[in-house]
């Protein structure tokens, strides 16, 4: 790079961010947003937050019934993930560059993940809600369909970087396309798609919980019935127990990535 | 009858740069045959045009009595059964044990199923820790490939050849990623599967002096043409200097 280059580079940063300032600017007054107002607002927020969210002893007696409900959330979001990501396993081996069967089932593959990834796990489950009904089914399949998607994308990435030196020489043994894909490809890739598969689980227990309002199940659902009750010390609660739940997984899943690398 | 037989072998990548041209040769079993050549002259495509990890595009190349260009999916899978490959990067799964890679070898003889659910006969398995044994690295047998050095890792890919009882091995520049002490043990252990077990060894090389030193026989490659072919005695300075070129002459000399 000559001095030409990078002086004209840096006018290109400066202009890049005036372009940003101004369309920040003419968004917010579009939108009538005015920054100056709503940070005004944050005391008192925060003072009803703290005079409101209290966690109190009488909805500690609650906890059992929170924590039973937590742990179905939990649990729905394991399953949905696990389950997810064995389907994107096929998807993604199917739509790597380096691996796939044919073009056909490349493009499919990579249509069906793209599809369930584009549109959010707020909008599938509202989409399931009509469709399935209030209950966990619905919930569930909402998390899946989105992990789907999102799987399949991380899947073939790591399925594209997998050496391909290994599948060149095993196919010199002689070697099957299933067994390249089983004993070369999927070795290489196991620690980065596990990896991902944890960082889902973890995702999932957060948007669990979103479904669950929407979907009228796990936690969710005790959440907004409290918070429509107005019970805001036992939405405090709540919101608590998900808080240390997900600190916990996030602690525990950063010990199994710790390991398997 | 020769095992193996090239017959006007040509090849080009996208339909325009040809990698080789019109290419004859014959390998009689047993021989130790060396390809030199600089980069880029078409080794490594001649190697892999006879066990067809390259379509052929023109021309025949026949093992023993059999046209592997005609050949169909299970018949190849056969063939390659028949012709074990070592390579420069060495080529295993970097994060599966030694003795895994090694079994690998034998996925030829292996049905799907047997093969992902890794079903390895006993016989198999003393196979490969006798080879181990032989190769000097049976201490590593559990140990997974990434710990290994250079030289170990190549000696785990010689012992995955030979797992599946070759009639001849390919190897694409087997020691231009070793330092010359590990080079010279690979080396050495080829000519002795060459010389003791009979398997035809076919060594893409780019150094003339190993070449010589170890090959009874070398083809000399120029931009895919083969412009020597002969013993490895009758190789002399004029040739090398056609075969990698003028200045690089001296490069190789000093």
């Amino acid at each position: 790079m000559d001095a030409k280059q990078m002086r004209k580079n840096k006018w290109q940063t400066t202009i890049f961010l005036i372009l940003i300032i101004m369309i920040t600017y003419l968004s917010s007054f579009i939108t009538k947003f005015n920054l100056i107002e709503s940070i005004a607002t944050i005391p008192a927020a925060f003072s009803w937050i703290f005079s409101n969210l209290l966690i109190t002893q009488e909805s500690l007696e609650k906890l059992p019934q929170i924590l039973e409900k937590l742990g179905e959330t939990i649990f729905m979001s394991i399953a949905a993930t696990t389950l997810a990501a064995i389907v994107s396993l096929f998807l993604a081996i199917m739509g790597s560059k380096t691996t796939k069967v044919n073009q056909t089932f490349s493009v499919i593959a990579r249509f069906i993940a793209s599809f369930s990834r584009n549109i959010p796990v707020v909008a599938w489950s509202l989409i399931l809600l009509i469709s399935f009904g209030q209950n966990s089914v619905t919930g569930f399949l909402a998390l899946f369909v989105a992990t789907v998607g999102f799987l399949t994308r991380a899947f073939i990435e790591s399925v594209d970087e997998a050496n391909q030196s290994s599948v060149e020489a095993l196919t010199a043994t002689g070697a099957t396309y299933f067994h390249m894909i089983s004993k070369a490809v999927i070795p290489q890739s196991l620690p980065q798609m596990l990896s991902w598969i944890l960082f889902m689980i973890e995702t999932n227990i957060r948007s669990a919980t979103l479904v669950g309002i929407l979907t009228g199940t796990g936690i969710g659902y005790m959440f907004d019935l409290y918070y429509k009750n107005m019970n805001y010390n036992l939405v405090a609660l709540i919101t608590f127990t998900i808080i240390i739940a997900v600190i916990a997984i996030e602690l525990v899943s950063n010990k199994i990535r710790r390991v398997i690398l | 009858m020769s095992l193996l037989k090239v017959e006007g072998l040509s090849k080009f990548y996208d339909g325009e740069t040809k990698v080789l041209k019109d290419v004859n040769f014959e390998v009689q079993a047993g021989e130790f045959l060396s390809i030199i050549g600089p980069s880029g002259a078409g080794k490594s495509t001649l190697l892999r045009c006879i066990n067809r990890l390259v379509e052929i595009n023109e021309g025949k190349v026949m093992f023993n009595g059999l046209d592997v260009g005609a050949m169909k999916k299970k018949e190849l899978r056969k063939l390659r059964t028949n012709i074990g490959m070592i390579f420069q990067h060495y080529n295993l799964v970097p994060r599966l044990t030694v003795i895994e890679n090694i079994l690998h070898g034998r996925f030829g003889y292996k049905s799907t199923i047997q093969g992902v659910l890794g079903r390895f006969t006993e016989q198999e398995k003393e196979q490969a820790f006798y080879l181990l044994e032989k190769l000097g690295i049976s201490e590593h047998a559990y140990k997974r490939c990434d710990q290994l050095s250079g030289g170990q890792q190549q000696r785990v890919g010689i012992c995955r050849a030979l797992i599946q009882e070759p009639k001849l091995i390919l190897c694409d520049e087997p020691i231009a990623s070793l330092d010359p002490n590990s080079s010279k043990v690979i080396m050495d252990y080829l000519k002795s599967i060459s010389t003791e077990m009979g398997i035809t060894c076919i060594v893409n090389l780019h150094q003339v002096e190993v070449a010589k030193e170890y090959a009874s026989r070398i083809i000399g490659l120029k931009q895919g043409e083969i412009v020597f072919d002969g013993p490895s005695k009758l190789l002399y300075g004029e040739q090398i200097e056609n075969i990698y070129g003028i200045e690089s002459r001296e490069l190789i000399t000093v």
